[in-house]
Formats: structure tokens, sequence, C-alpha cells
């Protein structure tokens, strides 16, 4: 049973002492990214930009109730968090979306489920056993 | 996005013997691989360290939410607590829940995290009513796009 055993703990192997302040750094990401997802307008905005081109300020407000301001505070935060990126194109800003911090959000709750079926493999071994 | 992780797992041992597998403390470690140094009670703090041998000084860290025998079993902690040099406790906890139900063959248990998100239930439930399809509907396409991703 010991050998099945490292389970939530196993991605420690990859760590070492020295990479701590970057899985540090990633805690806080993960809780930005997170954090930027939980209000409805933004993830509207993710919504939008997921679909298709690079889109500036006007755009992304065309349709909604809210004001250029109140776009422009939800796209910093989602800057902040690293899901969108802004580029200048002439006198106008264009807002694209980024994967990546998604894609790890994603990765980190698939290795979360990859654990829990090692940790309910083991119980399922000392029930049944 | 999914917030949660989900487990359904058929066990062919009756309810009582998967509940004393899951909520008396010295069983729990045997297949969690801790040791834990009292037994849970509703509402406390639960403690003990990971028992894998060159991960003694990880501790264990839980807040017992409901024992209700033979049904529901559940506690709040922080996933993926790997860094002892990290207070962990300013971030918002997750929620693990076991739920038992008999079926013909013995048992079925119902495995849920919960709370990745961060966002409190009752907003959440908020927004919801607010849009339900709206909300849906976007985060199927951000689920989309994710998963059309290699």
């Amino acid at each position: 049973m010991r050998r099945a055993g490292l389970s939530r703990w196993r991605t420690l192997r990859n760590i070492s002492p020295g990479s701590r302040s970057r899985e540090r750094a990633r805690l806080q990401l993960r809780a930005e990214v997170f954090a930027a997802l939980g209000d409805q307008t933004r993830l509207l905005l993710v919504a939008k930009l997921v679909a298709g081109q690079p889109q500036s300020i006007a755009q992304l407000t065309a349709g909604s109730r809210l004001t250029r301001q109140a776009i422009t505070k939800h796209l910093r935060v989602l800057e902040r968090a690293g899901m969108v990126r802004c580029a200048r194109s002439g006198r106008e800003r264009q807002f694209a979306f980024n994967p990546r911090p998604m894609e790890e959000l994603k990765e980190y709750l698939e290795r979360v489920s990859e654990q829990w079926d090692a940790a309910l493999g083991r119980l399922q071994a000392f029930v049944e056993g | 996005m999914q917030d949660r992780v989900e487990k359904r797992l058929e066990l062919k041992a009756p309810v009582s013997r998967v509940w004393q597998a899951l909520t008396d403390y010295r069983q729990f470690g045997e297949w969690f691989q801790v040791k834990i140094e009292g037994p849970f009670v509703a509402g406390q703090v639960s403690r003990g360290h990971i028992t894998y041998p060159g991960y003694e000084h990880l501790r264990w860290e839980a807040v017992i939410q409901k024992i209700e025998p033979e049904k529901l079993f559940s506690f709040t902690w922080h996933p993926y607590a790997i860094d002892p040099k990290v207070d962990y406790s300013k971030e918002t906890p997750t929620l693990v829940e076991f739920r038992l139900e008999k079926t013909a063959s013995g048992t079925l248990l119902l495995l849920t995290e919960s709370g990745f998100d961060k966002i409190p239930r009752h907003r959440r439930e908020e927004a919801y009513r607010k849009n339900a399809e709206g909300w849906t509907q976007q985060m199927e396409n951000i689920e989309k796009y994710l998963t059309g991703k290699p």
C-alpha cells in the first residue's frame, strides 16, 4: 500500500527548495485567476475575447450597460491575472485573450483530481481487502 | 470552467465499514497516509502530519465540518498546502465532502472537493439567478475553447 502512496503530495518530487518562491508566486496567480473569474462582467469579457480577434475598449463596451471606465477597470483585473494582454494599435489599445493562466488552473484541478483517484484507490483496497 | 472535483466510487463493503474507514481518525490515517493526533470532532481542528517517508515535516490540518453517521463526513482544508513556510490560513479553504449511499452490492461513495474559485456560495447563486442562461453559455464557451487546446 505504501508504494501507491504519495497521492496528494506527489508533486513535491518536482519542487526543490529553490523553487519555493516560484510555487508561492504560482499560488498567488492562481488565486488571482479564480478571483478574476468570480465576476460576471469579467466572465463576459473573457467569453467575448475567447471567441475571436483582439478587441478595443469601444468594441468590448458595445452592447453593455456599463461605461467605458467600468469596462476598463475590469480589463485591468484580467490583465493583472495574466488572462488578457493589451497591445497598442495606432491610437487604440487592443485587448487579446491569453489562455495560459486558465490552462494552468485546469491542470491544477486535474492534479487534484488525480490525487483523489490515488487516495480513493487506497481507501478501496482498505475497505475491500 | 469547472470549479470542483467530483468522484463516484462503488465499494464492495457495507456502509458501516466505509463509514469507519472515513471517520475513525486512525483508519482514515491508514489510507490517507497521515498520522492524526486525535478523534475527529465536528467544528474542531484536526491536526497531524504526513506519514509518507521523507515528507513527515508536512502538516495535516483540517476543520471537521459535518459528521452525520453513515451519510456525510466533511471537512475544510487548504489543498496543496505543501510549503511549510507559506501561511495558507489566509487562503479560502476548500470543502471536502464524502457522502455514502447503500447499494445492492455495498456502498456508493460520492466525493466532492469544491470552493476552488473562492466565490461564496450565496454570491454565486445570486449571480446564477440574475443571468442563468447567459452565464452557463459563457462557461461552456470558455470550457470548449480550453478543451480544444492540446
